[in-house]
Parts: structure tokens; sequence; C-alpha cells
């Protein structure tokens, strides 16, 4: 029987299996931030023992940074130990590292695209849940606890169980002005923040394969919001033009080798998924959430709903708390909710193709009085590409913020949160309570909603700007 | 990694579902860079409220959380693991959990054991009427039990062999990979020239 393609990559990387034990992997690319990593660090050093492969390990500090003044000593005296320790670890443990204030400094996920280090068919982890973005590549990707950190620093290698195979098809093309985030959030509201519990999970369809590779980011990036271990996407013309040429791709006959390898990552067709969910492109249309899961979705056409429409128990009670935490009545339009701010960044939507939606969307206009607007590009590189096409200027002429490179707002652990009780559309993945601030509201949103959101302060879509004074 | 056979005691009713990493520690504290001291950080905005469960004297001294399905999704932060465990927790039941957090909980030594929704429902019905009643997590037999006559609750949980076997030994994982390590050295070997390699750097032109 055939093979799908999480199988094949699988199979790929087995260095020992044995009868009831989890398989050893070998991992070709493990990324290290500075958050979940010193302790891993120092569990090596306790027990003396080196990076196994450098050369297939990475580092950047993007978590915990400021996104202004970067040049400055980083205020927060914790924050700075952190940072000062991921630079001491690397240091002894011969990392590469890209610090604060290094062209190639930027969130973990953003970086090993760009530099041509996540290929198809590779294993790649990192400490962070948001590793599933990788998969857009064709390659296994996903996040790792600190203990198992330590175990890829120390061993090159994760032990870990077979997972069961899904495949999610989207049939047909998107609507004009739909994106791949509101592809997603639908998704996620259909089949809810655990439906993918224990699946690796296989995106297809002529949707998705007509996307660029941003947009494939976005839909891996969010696997994990509904419990999957990993998403990817077959390999393809796409992919491979986007690797060509970057730093770290193969070149000449390697390159032609590589390629040759990359296009038998397909799942075959008499493969089986364990599972299959299919969804038709053309029913979708700008999404948002209202509560404070990633499942908790609607329309933005659509009102906040009533917690006794949910028929699972769990879930209205859920609904009921997440409508209090938001403050939100059931039955308001989406439309007729205001914020406060709108964060443009993360690693779903912090790719120069989002900036520029964004930028295409308020150029000659302004954003709203009562709201304010962060920009905060997802790398050093982007940040750069966005200035030399001229896109920061868009952005403050509209009056938004041009930040420094990082995580930012998406998980406010620097200095870029929200207030107590203040609401937020923004580009990233998780809307927990608490996420980008204590006691901030978040309503996640794709990067033409928000974009939207911000010129007229309320949530709204491309279609509901009158037209720019001038452009 | 301490041993981990069985362990009793009290049992801490944590009526929510889709309890994700962020609400079990917020990202504020995750800035440590030791492996203790997390247990400030544990459900911190919710321990604000005095009626909060965890703040009411009868669960005083808990070690056995009982929480809603989806427990531990989200972020894949291990201080989660290490705030529960920094607190005093040696078992979760839930029923279900967030993969990555279960992995983590199976690394640290924290037991995550899956149950189904009607046993946590009779757990949480039977700890709200008794609080500081105990409840005892056994791995050797994988059962979860508590309380006596017709309350009393006795049901199997699942943990997957190996996670249950390294638990049970209470095994360094490290330590037993680096015994594989001729495995892995022969993988490397056959690895195609081509893969790519963080070093040297290669920067853009
Ligand atoms: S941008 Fe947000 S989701 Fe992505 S790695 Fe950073 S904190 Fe995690």
């Amino acid at each position: 029987m055939g093979r799908t393609l999480a199988e094949k990559v699988w199979d790929e990387h087995v260095v020992r299996s044995a009868e009831d034990e989890p398989d050893l992997l070998f991992i070709d690319l493990h990324l290290v931030h500075e958050v979940t990593s010193p302790q891993a660090f120092d569990g090596l050093r306790q027990a003396s023992r080196p990076v196994r492969r450098p050369d297939l390990t990475i580092a950047t500090e993007d978590h915990n940074i400021p996104t202004v003044d970067v040049d400055q000593p980083i205020a927060d005296p914790v924050s700075r130990t952190q940072v000062e320790t991921l630079r001491r670890n690397c240091e002894e443990f011969g990392v590469r590292l890209h610090p604060l204030g290094d062209v190639d400094q930027g969130i973990v996920h953003i970086i090993g695209p760009q530099l041509g280090l996540t290929q198809p068919g590779m294993t790649v982890v990192c400490g962070d849940s948001h590793t599933s973005t990788h998969g857009a590549f064709g390659a296994l990707a996903f996040g790792i606890g600190t203990s198992e950190v330590e175990h890829v620093l120390a061993t090159q290698t994760l032990t870990q169980a077979r997972p069961r195979t899904m495949a999610v098809t989207v049939e047909g093309d998107l609507p004009a002005g739909v994106s791949a985030k509101d592809l997603v959030l639908t998704l996620i509201a259909q089949v809810g923040t655990g439906g993918g519990q224990g699946y690796v999970v296989e995106y297809r369809g002529e949707a998705i394969r007509s996307m660029s590779m941003e947009a494939r980011m976005t839909i891996c990036n969010m696997s994990i919001e509904w419990g999957a271990k990993a998403g990817l996407i077959a390999p393809d013309e796409t992919t491979f033009a986007y690797l060509q040429g970057r730093p770290h791709a193969p070149q000449d006959q390697d390159w032609d080798a590589a390629v040759r390898h990359w296009r038998s990552l397909i799942t075959d067709d008499d493969a089986q998924f364990d599972h299959e969910v299919v969804l038709h492109a053309q029913d979708v249309a700008p999404f948002v959430t209202w509560g404070t899961n990633p499942g908790q979705g609607v329309p933005l056409s659509s009102s906040v709903p009533f917690p006794e429409d949910f028929a699972d128990a769990n879930e209205r009670v859920s609904a009921t708390r997440a409508l209090e935490y938001m403050d939100l009545q059931a039955g308001t339009p989406m439309r007729d909710i205001g914020v406060d701010t709108v964060f443009v960044g993360s690693c779903t939507n912090g790719r120069i193709e989002d900036l520029r939606t964004v930028a295409d969307i308020v150029r000659g206009r302004r954003v709203a009085d009562s709201t304010r607007m962060l920009v905060v590009p997802g790398s050093a590189r982007v940040r750069l590409e966005a200035e030399a096409e001229g896109l920061d200027v868009v952005f403050k002429d509209a009056g938004a913020e041009w930040r420094g490179a990082g995580c930012s707002m998406c998980l406010g652990m620097n200095p870029d949160t929200l207030a107590v009780g203040e609401r937020c559309a923004s580009t990233s993945n998780r809307n927990f309570e608490g996420r980008q601030g204590k006691g901030g509201r978040t309503h996640l949103v794709s990067p033409q909603v928000a974009a939207s959101t911000a010129v007229l302060g309320h949530l709204a879509a491309p279609a509901d700007l009158p037209t720019p004074a001038s452009v | 990694m301490d041993a981990f056979t069985t362990h009793t005691g009290i049992a801490v009713p944590l009526r929510r579902s889709n309890v994700d990493t962020d609400q079990i520690i917020p990202s504020e504290y995750l800035k440590r860079v030791t492996r203790s001291g997390f247990e400030d950080g544990l459900f911190a905005a919710w321990r604000r409220d005095p009626d909060f469960v965890l703040n009411l004297p009868g669960y005083a001294g808990a070690s056995v959380l009982v929480a809603g399905p989806d427990f531990g999704t989200g972020s894949s932060r291990e201080h989660a693991v290490w705030a529960l465990q920094n607190y005093g927790f040696r078992a979760v039941v839930a029923p279900r959990f967030g993969d990555i957090f279960r992995a983590n909980s199976g690394k640290s030594g924290l037991l995550a054991a899956q149950v189904d929704e009607k046993v946590v429902q009779a757990l949480w019905d039977l700890v709200e009427s008794d609080p500081g009643a105990d409840v005892t997590v056994d791995l050797l037999e994988r059962t979860v039990s508590a309380g006596t006559g017709i309350e009393a609750v006795h049901d199997s949980f699942d943990i997957d062999d190996y996670t249950r076997w390294r638990l049970l030994q209470g095994l360094d994982d490290v330590a037993v990979t680096l015994g594989h390590a001729d495995h892995i050295t022969a993988y490397e070997s056959r690895r195609p020239a081509w893969k790519p390699a963080t070093l040297p750097v290669r920067v853009a032109d």
C-alpha cells in the first residue's frame, strides 16, 4: 500500500525502531530561542554533554526582546538575563546565534525559511509550538518542550510515537479578498481546538496548491491551534522557486539531486489517511474570533453567538466565560465591535507578503483616532525589505507604529502588551485570556481585516472602506 | 527524575475545559533561567480571585489536579509542567491533554493520566462534596481511585507504555538514547550530503 507524505518523511528519519517502543527519529534542524532553552543547556552542562550537532542547530532572540531602541541594553533585568544566558550558552556550546541587531535576527519560524534552512522532507523541531509553520515546505515540523530541547541538543534525535495521519482537502478557490488566515480560522471553528489531537495533518487540494509559500506557512502555523502535532503541504514548483538561491539552499548538482528527491515527497494515490476533512474554499469569508480560544470564531458578517446555541455542555460553559472575559454581548454584530489596538505581526502573519497586503489597504488612509496600530515585521530582513519598498513610510503616514523584529505583542513578553480591558484585532494565532497582556482582549483576524479595522476603528473588511481621498 | 509508582493526595477539582498553557503559567513568568520557583505563576490570573478553587482552604496541600478536556493545549512551554510540580502537584487527571504538554509531563515526571470524561465528573462531584478527600493514582495498575461506598470512584487511565515504563523507572531519557549512539552515528553516515547545515554560516548576497 502507498504511503502518505508524512509517513515518507517519518520513515526516512527513523534511526532505530523496536517493538513496543517509540521510534528514535533523526532531527535535521533544531531552532533555539531564549525562552525555552536555558534549562536545557543547563542540563547538558550538569551532565558534561556537548551539543552533538551544532551544525544542525541555530539560535535567535525573538520572544522576549524589545522592538524599539534595539541598540540599547534591554531595560527589564530578568529579560536581559535570559537573553544574555542564551548568548553565553551559544558561545559555550558553539551554536550559531543571530542576536538582536543582527540582519538575520527574527522570529525563529520566519528566519528558518528565509535562510533556506527549512527544506522539503526534513524533520524540524523547536521549543515552540508554532514550529508547525515549517510544514509548509513539506517538512515534518513540530514543537517540543525544554526536556526534549535538551534531548535534541545532546543526541540530535527524539523518541516519538508514530502519529496518525489526517488529510484536510480544500477544494476550489478562495474568493477574492479572502486569505489563508480566514481559511484556517474557519477550519478551526469547524473542527474544534482538539480536533487534530494526535494527528499529523496534510493540507491539500486546489486552494492550497494555488497559495504562495507565505500563505501556506500561515495555514501550517495554525495547525497546533486545533491540536494537530504537525501540519504539512507537499512540496511543488512554488516551494522550489521560493527556495532557489536562498543562502542555505542546495546549489548546482546538489540542487538537482535535492529537487529530484523532493519531487518524490507526495502522498501516493493509494495511501490511506486515518481521517479526512473536506472544506470548500468558495464558502470561506473573512473570519474573526469572538472568544478566548482560536476555535471560537465566526464570519465577520455575523454576530457574537449565544452560549445556549452550543450543543456541547463544556462549550456552553466555555462560551459564557469567554463572553464575560471579552466583555461582549451575545447577538452583537461583529462589525460593531470597536478596537483599541491593531497588531500586525507574528509568525502567522509577519512576513513581507502580509506587510504588503496591509500597506495596500492603509495606503492613503489614516488609522482611526480611537485606535493605535503596531506593525512588527517578523524578522530584521522583512523589515529591511519593507523599508526598501517604502512600506514603512506608508504605515507611518497612516499613523501606525513601525517596529523592530520579534514576537512582540503576539505574546506580550516584552513591553508591547495590552492594558487591562484593552481590545485588540491581531494577526497572531492565540486569543487566550491574557495572551497579549494581563486582562487584554484579542480578536484573531487576517491582515486584510486588521488593516481595515485600523482605519475604521471597528472590526471590518476591505469592502467596508470608503475610497481613499488620495493615493 | 524521581520514579513514580503510586501516589495518594488531596485532589483539586478544576471545572474548566481548554485550559491552555498560557493559563497554567502566563508568559510574564517565563523569563527565569532556572527550573524552579514557577509556583508563583501557576494559574496566576485566576489565583487573584479568592474564590478560585486553589485558594480554598479545603484544598490546601493538594497534589492531584482533576481538570476538564483539552488540558495543556497551546504553547509548548514546559514551564507549565514545572509550575504544577513546583506547586506540589504529582499528577493531573483529565479526559484529554495537549500533545506537547503530555510529552513534557512524561519527561519531567508529572503523571498525566487520561481518563473518561465521566470519571472526571465523578471525581469533581466527590472532591467538591468532600474537600480534602484523597485520590490515589496508581501507575503500576493504571488506576485512579477515590472515596468509599456508593460515591467511590475506581477506574483505569490511559498512558502510553513507554512513558509509563520510564516514569516507573525514573529514567533520564537522554541517557537511554545515548545508549543507542551507534545507531545515530550509522544514520548520520548515510544522510545525503545536500541536506542543509547551519554551519558554516552563509548569508544572502
Ligand atoms: S510570534 Fe507568537 S506564536 Fe510565533 S513564535 Fe513568537 S510568540 Fe510564538
